[in-house]
This record gives C-alpha cells, sequence and structure tokens, in this order.
C-alpha cells in the first residue's frame, strides 16, 4: 500500500526539493502543450504542403481554366488541365448516394429511436456502428462484383462500373454515419417535448413527424452534410466502381472519374515536379476546402442546436 | 371525427412501416456484404493461404506478406499517435485554460478528423517520401496512418479523463501529489478501459485504409518480407485493390481478393466489437 503512494511532496524535501519539484512539473506541462497543437501542426502541414505542391502548376495554367475547364487531358501534348468533370463526377456521384442514403439513414435512425424494443435498440446499435467500420475497400470490392453487373444487366448498358454503381455503393457505405449521428439527436430531445405532444392528443407519428423531427432537425441536417463529406472525400470505392472516364457526365450511365479517384489512378503515374503531380495536388486542396467548408457548416448548426435546446456544457 | 381519427391511424401505420422498412432495405444491404466476402472467401481460406507468399504472378499462393504489412503498418501508426494523441488529451482535460487557444485546438482536431484519407496520402507523399527522404516505406505509410487516426485518439482519450470522477483527482491532490503525479499514477489508470477502446477502434480503421498508403507505403508485388522500416509492403487493403484492378488472369484473382477481403474483414469486425465490449463494460461500472 504504502509504495502505490506518491511521494512525499515538497515540505519533506526541502527548498531546494521545491524548486525541482515545480520545475519538473512547470516542464511537463509546457511539454504537453506543446505536443497538445500537434493536430493544428499537421493541419496547417496539410494546407501549407497542398498550396506549396499545387501552386507551380498556376504559373503556367490559369486559375480559371483549371476550375472550369471542359477537358483533362494530362498525359497528352499539349496537356489540358480543365478540372470540371472530374468536379462534376463528384458532384453526380455525391448527389446520387445522398438520394439513398438520407432516406435509408434517417430511417433507420427513426426506427432505432421510436419503434425498436431495448432488446433490439441494444443490439441494432452496435450493429451499426460496426457497420459503419467496414473499410471503404471492401464496399468497392462488392461494388465491383455484385452491383456493377446486376446494374450492367438491370439497366441492359454496356459497363455497369458508373456513376450510378459508384452511388449507389456511398450512398450505402454513407448510412451508418447519417444513422448513427441522426439517432444521436433524436435522442438529445428533452423527454418532456414528447410528454407535451401527447398530452395534446397527438398520437406516436404525429409526435415523431411535428415536435421530435423538427426539434431533431439541425442535427438531423449534422448528420447528412457529415454523411456528405464522407462521401465526397471517399476514395477507394469510386475507384473501383465509378468506371474512370474523364468526361463531363451526361446521365447516371455514364462513366465518371471523381476527384478523389483522379487523384489515387494518376499519381503513381504523374512525374514529381510535372504540371500532372501539381494538377493532383491542386485537386487535393479543392477537396480539402470542400470537407472543411461541410466540416465547419455541420459544426456550425450543431452548436447551434445545443444552444437552442439548452444542452449546451 | 371518427373518419379523422381513423385516418390518422392509417397514416401512422403507413409511417411505421415505411421505418421499418427502411431499416430492413439497411440491414439486408449491410448484411449481404458481410455474408457474401464471408461465405466466398472461406473457400479460399487455409492455412497455406494465411502462411504462405504469393506465387505464380499473383494468380497463386498465399497473403501472408500482406498480413504482416498490415500489422507493421498499423502498429507504427498506433505507436505514433498514441503518444500524440494521449498527451493532446490530457492538455486539453487537465491542465488547459478556458479560451481561444483550446478551441483552436478543438477547432483543428475536427477538422483533421474530416480530411479525406486521399490527401493525408498526398501529405504522406509530400513530407515522408519526398521531403524527409523516407520513399516509400513503412515508415512513411505509419507516420501518414498516425496522422489519419490521431484525431479519433484525441477524442477518445478526452472521452476517457472525462468521465474520471473528479472526486479522485481531489483525492489524490488532497493527499500531497502534485498534478502531474496525479494524472499519471491515478487519472489515467482509471481512464485506461476507455483509452484502449479508441485506440483498438483507431487500429481498425487503420488497417482498413487504402488511400493512404497508396503513394506512401504499398506495393503490389514484393518478394518475401519487409526488413527494415525503409521497405515497400504489401498490404491487405492495397493487395484486394490490386488483384481486381491489376493482373492477366481475373478469374484466378478474383477469389485471392475474396479471401483477402475476408481475412481484413474478420480483423476489422472482430477489432471494433472487442473495442465495443470493452467500452459497454466499462461505461456500466461507472453508472451508479
Amino acid at each position: 500500500m504504502k509504495a502505490a503512494l506518491p511521494p512525499p511532496p515538497s515540505k519533506v524535501t526541502g527548498g531546494g526539493g521545491e524548486i525541482l519539484y515545480s520545475f519538473k512539473e512547470r516542464t511537463i506541462k509546457i511539454l504537453f502543450t506543446v505536443l497538445a497543437f500537434a493536430s493544428l501542426f499537421f493541419l496547417a502541414g496539410i494546407v501549407f504542403v497542398l498550396f506549396k505542391e499545387s501552386l507551380p502548376l498556376f504559373s503556367e495554367v490559369k486559375i480559371f481554366h483549371f476550375l472550369f475547364g471542359k477537358h483533362w487531358y494530362p498525359t497528352y501534348d499539349p496537356a489540358d488541365f480543365g478540372v470540371l468533370p472530374l468536379i462534376l463526377g463528384s458532384v453526380w456521384v455525391t448527389v446520387g448516394a445522398l438520394v439513398v442514403c438520407v432516406p435509408l439513414g434517417i430511417g433507420t435512425a427513426l426506427y432505432v429511436y421510436e419503434l425498436a424494443s431495448a432488446r433490439q435498440r441494444q443490439i441494432l446499435k452496435p450493429v451499426i456502428e460496426i457497420l459503419g467500420g467496414i473499410p471503404s475497400i471492401v464496399y468497392g470490392f462488392f461494388g465491383m462484383l455484385i452491383v456493377a453487373p446486376f446494374v450492367q444487366k438491370l439497366f441492359n448498358i454496356p459497363t455497369g462500373l458508373c456513376a450510378l454503381t459508384a452511388s449507389v455503393v456511398l450512398g450505402i457505405m454513407a448510412i451508418p454515419t447519417v444513422a448513427s449521428i441522426s439517432e444521436d439527436a433524436l435522442s438529445f430531445v428533452p423527454s418532456s417535448f414528447r410528454e407535451a405532444s401527447f398530452a395534446l392528443g397527438a398520437n406516436r407519428w404525429q409526435t415523431l413527424i411535428k415536435v421530435i423531427i423538427p426539434a431533431a432537425a439541425s442535427g438531423i441536417s449534422t448528420s447528412v452534410i457529415l454523411g456528405m463529406s464522407r462521401v465526397v472525400g471517399e476514395t477507394m470505392t469510386v475507384l473501383m466502381v465509378s468506371g474512370g472516364s474523364a468526361v463531363i457526365p451526361g446521365s447516371f450511365f455514364d462513366s465518371v472519374r471523381p476527384m478523389t479517384s483522379a487523384i489515387a489512378a494518376e499519381m503513381g503515374e504523374a512525374a514529381v515536379g510535372s504540371n500532372h503531380y501539381h494538377a493532383l495536388f491542386a485537386i487535393g486542396l479543392i477537396l480539402f476546402f470542400i470537407t472543411l467548408i461541410f466540416n465547419a457548416a455541420a459544426e456550425m448548426i450543431s452548436k447551434k442546436y445545443r444552444v437552442k435546446l439548452g444542452l449546451d456544457r | 371525427m371518427i373518419n379523422k381519427s381513423l385516418k390518422n391511424k392509417i397514416t401512422e401505420k403507413l409511417g411505421f412501416f415505411i421505418i421499418t422498412l427502411s431499416v430492413i432495405i439497411t440491414l439486408f444491404f449491410l448484411v449481404s456484404i458481410i455474408y457474401l466476402i464471408f461465405t466466398k472467401g472461406f473457400s479460399v481460406i487455409s492455412w497455406e493461404f494465411l502462411t504462405s507468399v504469393p506465387r505464380k504472378g499473383m494468380t497463386a499462393g498465399g497473403v501472408a506478406p500482406a498480413i504482416v504489412g498490415t500489422f507493421y503498418l498499423t502498429v507504427g501508426a498506433v505507436l505514433f499517435a498514441l503518444p500524440l494523441g494521449l498527451a493532446c488529451a490530457v492538455y486539453l482535460n487537465e491542465y488547459s485554460p478556458k479560451g481561444y487557444i483550446v478551441n483552436i485546438i478543438r477547432m483543428s482536431i475536427n477538422n483533421l478528423a474530416g480530411v479525406p484519407s486521399v490527401v493525408f496520402g498526398l501529405f504522406g507523399l509530400a513530407v515522408f517520401v519526398k521531403f524527409l527522404g523516407f520513399g516509400v516505406s513503412i515508415l512513411s505509410g505509419s507516420l501518414t496512418l498516425g496522422i489519419l487516426i490521431l484525431p479519433a485518439i484525441i477524442s477518445a482519450s478526452q472521452e476517457a479523463l472525462m468521465a474520471v470522477p473528479r472526486s479522485i483527482r481531489e483525492a489524490s491532490l488532497a493527499l500531497g501529489a502534485t498534478q502531474w503525479q496525479t494524472i499519471r499514477k491515478t487519472v489515467i489508470p482509471a481512464a485506461v478501459p476507455g483509452i484502449m477502446t479508441g485506440v483498438i477502434l483507431s487500429v481498425g480503421r487503420a488497417a482498413g485504409e487504402t488511400a493512404p498508403i497508396l503513394f506512401t507505403a504499398a506495393t503490389f508485388y514484393k518478394r518475401g518480407y519487409p526488413n527494415s522500416i525503409f521497405s515497400e509492403v504489401m498490404a491487405l487493403p492495397y493487395h484486394i485493390y490490386a488483384l481486381m484492378t491489376e493482373g492477366t488472369k481475373p478469374e484466378l484473382q478474383t477469389p485471392i481478393a475474396y479471401g483477402s477481403a475476408l481475412i481484413l474483414l474478420a480483423i476489422v469486425l472482430l477489432i471494433s466489437a472487442i473495442a465495443i465490449i470493452i467500452r459497454n463494460k466499462y461505461r456500466s461500472s461507472y453508472v451508479h
């Protein structure tokens, strides 16, 4: 027992010990303070590296041409670095994925919140969490072997590797994100809201639609934004199932090349220091800012919501 | 009046039916992914598959080097991120004066967590592979993955530290322990299960990530095992990708990809299940 006690502090060790002690304490505190800035350091490092490695491109290609150019021919001579087809590729698959993950994710959250028995909830919540941890490469693998052939047969198109397949697979992947954050938001709604609604004679459905969902609306929209952020940044799945043509898509049956898959697919063949290399970092910069905006929006909304319901700590 | 209440009842039934349907569809999708990979992959798995090296240009043999590679990368990532993440959590929870500095740190943690994994790959390529000259190696890949899991480790550690009752700290300080002694001998030991949960979940995440190691560590084919932290490695997730997109004999490569996917999925599912069990046990021990 005695051994477990901390050594006696300053008074026993005398004046010299006191200085030594406070010196040690202070050093440790400073060390921890410095280490605490690691995240900031890495975030700043990422921004710095993305800028540094993409800026050389713009001495040769105009920013306007890069952002709105309609042709992505990085390996042609002369090369053309118009990133619009890639941006639109990301937009198409993201919108498509939202159509899948928003209703299913929110529906799942509502089920867990309103209909599931205590036992079902106890099973469903960890299951959803575990499913959220399935690696994206596994989703891509599944999409390539199962969803793509299915889509190809169903719509009788030449290849199943297209925006539609990517949307479906990404949508399934994002369901756990949307479901678990929405469910959190629903469970934060004070039970007094519910009781007041019942007391006024509303049934469970009316209470859910007219009281609980509006009260949790900002939390639910946060979940959708974070789901969207995950879909936009997802790489391996789209790399495997979206087809990979860098042309402006005209329909969901077209093969697309979203920004992430362009980086992943082309970085291996781009010579370090070439325009192509810099252009891929510039795409990374665009991606970084898109997800930064999404996350900031999600955080702002959820902060507001916590204040509104009196949950701010 | 009666008509209206009947209408309300039908609406309620219909609404609940749609909700139930959506949870069934969700579970159907997710369970079928797992089922498919387990059934198709199972026939490929054998002792030889787990312990031998790939042969005949990736069309036969096992995936042992990829398993070993994933193990090295993951351990490296945790070795890098755990001390850093824990220190950050201790600072935020035990030392930090409230104020804008803490807000900036919190904001940067949240934003780092949202950065797409392929962007971490770009960062690792520019900094570790090129600038620091580590090359395409276990070291570069581990550091890149370490930064990727850092926010998750910080959040989990912070949550664990926050769950340690104030009275424990006060008791230790009242016994004359300094703040650092209190943190080291009472607070952190009490938070170990929660920190472990976070670390285990991060291991699962790091093991499955592909995009960050694409340009920093992974290689499709390597003769034998890595012999230093500066070697390129094979890794399970990248191996699946390469088997599906490279090579010339898809009919021979797809079964190997199924087997690799099964191993990866089994590792990740097992890891998260363990973490969740630890967490539930630990949480219930604090409910009075």
